[in-house]
């Protein structure tokens, strides 16, 4: 069974002016114990989907289920089931009052939840234990460090032991160090608690490494969605880059023959492709330049990351705006990300009219 | 959900825990919201201390030269020997129109501190977020109400213990109706920016038109009649009525049918600005 479960979700706001369609018909699907991101751009439509999963905005089309709840007839039962840790940087803070201590904090937050003084009182011993807090009860929340607050606002979203945790940009404006430190924190959750975690983030490398699963959103829609690995094999396949010992326009014909290979450039006796599943190709590909003598003096195999999936999803970086920010040289134009698309998500209006909005 | 079921590891486990949204949650969630407002306003008291400041001082400088224009009988023939009953009442409200009105302030923090946010998210009723905050205005405004009334007594004012208590149960009611506009106001406009202005482009003819002063019978015709058009003046001279010790006039109905309407009406607005989706 689905802990979350939405289809068609979408949201438009209206202002005097015009709709704005910030979401438009979104399907998901969590199973319980998951880790899963969502990616995309600022503006995207990451954080209404999130709002609206959360009881914090109402669709203005779809249905949803969470943790057992539907979302739109029985909001309180969802907002009993779920934890929320909202977003630390925009308009709003992470959602604790620099003036209150941090042992309060976590009382009147158990207490809204109607749990028991006492065990209101074990859980926030166990969360201060669990997310190094001990020894900050008596602090006011305006004193702590920044990990230190996004380690309370995390805190604040368990103290009722939710089935599932929605993070919003959990680690956005923290030092590296702080943000390794909080990941560990977030495949804790799941490890000790069994809970399910969806989390938004524009972070690829926090994608990388902490979802079972993640959903890249653009424009309001889902464009593509699937395990890290999963996505960068699928849309972008391996870089493989080999150095051979002599006749590099021979050993282009060779390997631009072999099964897989997507795009192979020369330059000098440097030769770079676009792989599928890059190391169950390689084998193959020395054998076929061996008949011919040509020996390989070097290889390199990198995977491509999410930013180059994002790239080739929606023709622009996701670190910036702009379509050259993306540092490793790979920069497929528009018509070259079209194609590569074809063999992966079926791709909407949305991606070739980046510019539109 | 119990201590020990929290650690099991099945994940779609949520318990059987009931999320009531009925009378007896109101309650407590109401009083968990007050007694955290009541802690942060005492952590922090030097709000309530300086919004008292501004009253003290209009009664230890205005209130002499009052004094000499009651014995003209301008106050009123039953004020000609003690202008503290007139000039008290007035005092109080003041307090409210420059201490619960301005409330609305802290709710834009809350909401930038994302805690209104984080308590949306809770079962917590969303009237019990402005009910917690609304009480605890009406005790501060009442704390503040009893020392004013207190350094009145040592300027010379003498006034029933029942008129006093009447007219400090008139000032909560002020306290409710403004504690609950400022609220519902700041959290539409979320901007201290355009809450500043606009406060005091309202509370500022609002006390000038009340007679907290001097009494708008004073005035010409066309001024009285706006003054009626505003709210305190009523209330302002059902106190004046309840210090003197005159519990049954006409304008001690008014006084509270209007106090009472008016909170009713304001609570209600802001009831609606803080069940609003996206507040």
């Amino acid at each position: 069974m689905a802990i979350i479960e939405a289809r068609g979700l979408a949201r438009t706001f209206k202002n005097r002016k015009a709709a704005v369609e910030a979401v438009r018909g979104v399907d998901l699907t969590v199973k319980p114990g998951e880790i899963v991101g969502f990616l995309g751009p600022n503006g995207a439509g990451k954080t209404t989907t999130l709002r609206m999963l959360t009881t914090l905005l109402r669709p203005t089309a779809g249905t949803a289920t969470v943790a057992g709840c539907d979302l739109l007839r029985d909001p309180v039962g969802v907002r009993g089931r779920i934890g929320y840790v909202p977003q630390a940087i925009g308009a709003t803070a992470g959602g604790t009052d620099p003036n209150c201590l941090v042992r309060e904090e976590l009382a009147i937050q158990g207490r809204l939840y109607r749990l028991p003084a006492a065990e209101v009182a074990e859980r926030a011993r166990a969360l201060t234990e669990q997310l190094d807090l001990a020894g900050l009860e008596g602090r006011l929340c305006k004193t702590l460090s920044g990990g230190q607050r996004r380690r309370l606002d995390i805190a604040l979203g368990l103290v009722h032991s939710p089935a599932v945790v929605f993070l919003d940009e959990p680690t956005t404006g923290l030092d590296p160090q702080a943000r390794s430190n909080l990941w560990d924190h977030i495949r804790g959750l799941r490890e000790r608690l069994g809970s399910t975690v969806f989390l938004t983030t524009h972070y690829l490398e926090e994608a990388d490494a902490l979802c079972d699963r993640v959903l890249v959103i653009d424009h309001g829609k889902i464009i593509a969605e699937g395990a890290p690995e999963e996505l960068k094999r699928r849309i972008s396949g391996d870089v493989v880059t080999l150095t051979v010992s002599r006749d590099p326009a021979r050993a282009l014909v060779i390997l631009g023959s072999e099964p897989g290979v997507r795009e192979i450039t020369a330059d000098g006796r440097a030769i770079r492709m676009t792989v599928e599943h890059g190391e169950e190709a390689l084998p193959g590909m020395l054998r076929a330049l061996d008949r011919d003598g040509i020996v390989m003096e070097s290889i390199q195999l990198a995977r491509p990351t999410l930013d180059d999936v994002f790239l080739t999803l929606t023709g622009r970086s996701l670190r910036d705006d702009s379509p050259s920010a993306n540092g490793n040289g790979r920069r497929p134009g528009p018509d070259e990300a079209a194609g590569e698309l074809a063999d992966g998500e079926p791709p909407t209006a949305d991606t070739t009219t980046g510019a539109s909005q | 959900m119990t201590a020990t079921t929290s650690t099991a590891p099945d994940a779609t486990s949520t318990g059987p825990r009931q999320y009531g949204t009925g009378a007896s949650s109101f309650v407590s969630d109401t009083l968990l919201i007050f007694r955290r407002q009541l802690r942060l306003s005492l952590r922090n008291p030097a709000w309530v201390i300086i919004g008292l400041v501004q009253p003290i001082l209009y009664l230890a400088f205005f209130g002499p030269l009052l004094a000499q224009i009651a014995k003209t009988g301008a106050l009123g023939a039953h004020n000609q020997h003690d202008p503290w009953r007139f000039f008290v009442p007035g005092l109080l409200i003041q307090l409210g129109l420059f201490g619960a009105a301005f409330v609305g302030f802290t709710i834009i923090a809350d909401w930038r501190a994302g805690v209104i946010e984080r308590f949306r998210v809770t079962p917590v009723s969303r009237m019990a977020l402005l009910a917690g905050r609304v009480l605890r205005d009406v005790l501060t405004l009442t704390v503040q109400a009893t020392v004013l009334v207190v350094a009145g007594l040592a300027f010379g004012l003498r006034a029933p213990v029942v008129g006093v208590l009447i007219g400090m149960g008139l000032v909560a009611v002020v306290a409710v109706t403004l504690a609950a506009v400022s609220y519902a106001v700041g959290l539409t406009l979320k901007s201290e920016d355009a809450l500043a202005p606009l406060l005091n482009m309202v509370m500022v003819p609002l006390m000038l038109l009340s007679g907290i002063m001097l009494p708008m019978t004073l005035g010409p015709s066309w001024l009285r009649d706006v003054a009626k058009a505003t709210p305190f003046g009523y209330i302002i001279n059902a106190m004046r009525d309840a210090f003197a010790g005159r519990y049954f006039t006409t304008v001690m109905a008014e006084g509270v049918a209007v106090s009472v309407g008016l909170a009713v009406v304001c609570l209600w607005l802001a009831s609606r600005a803080f069940g609003r989706e996206n507040a």
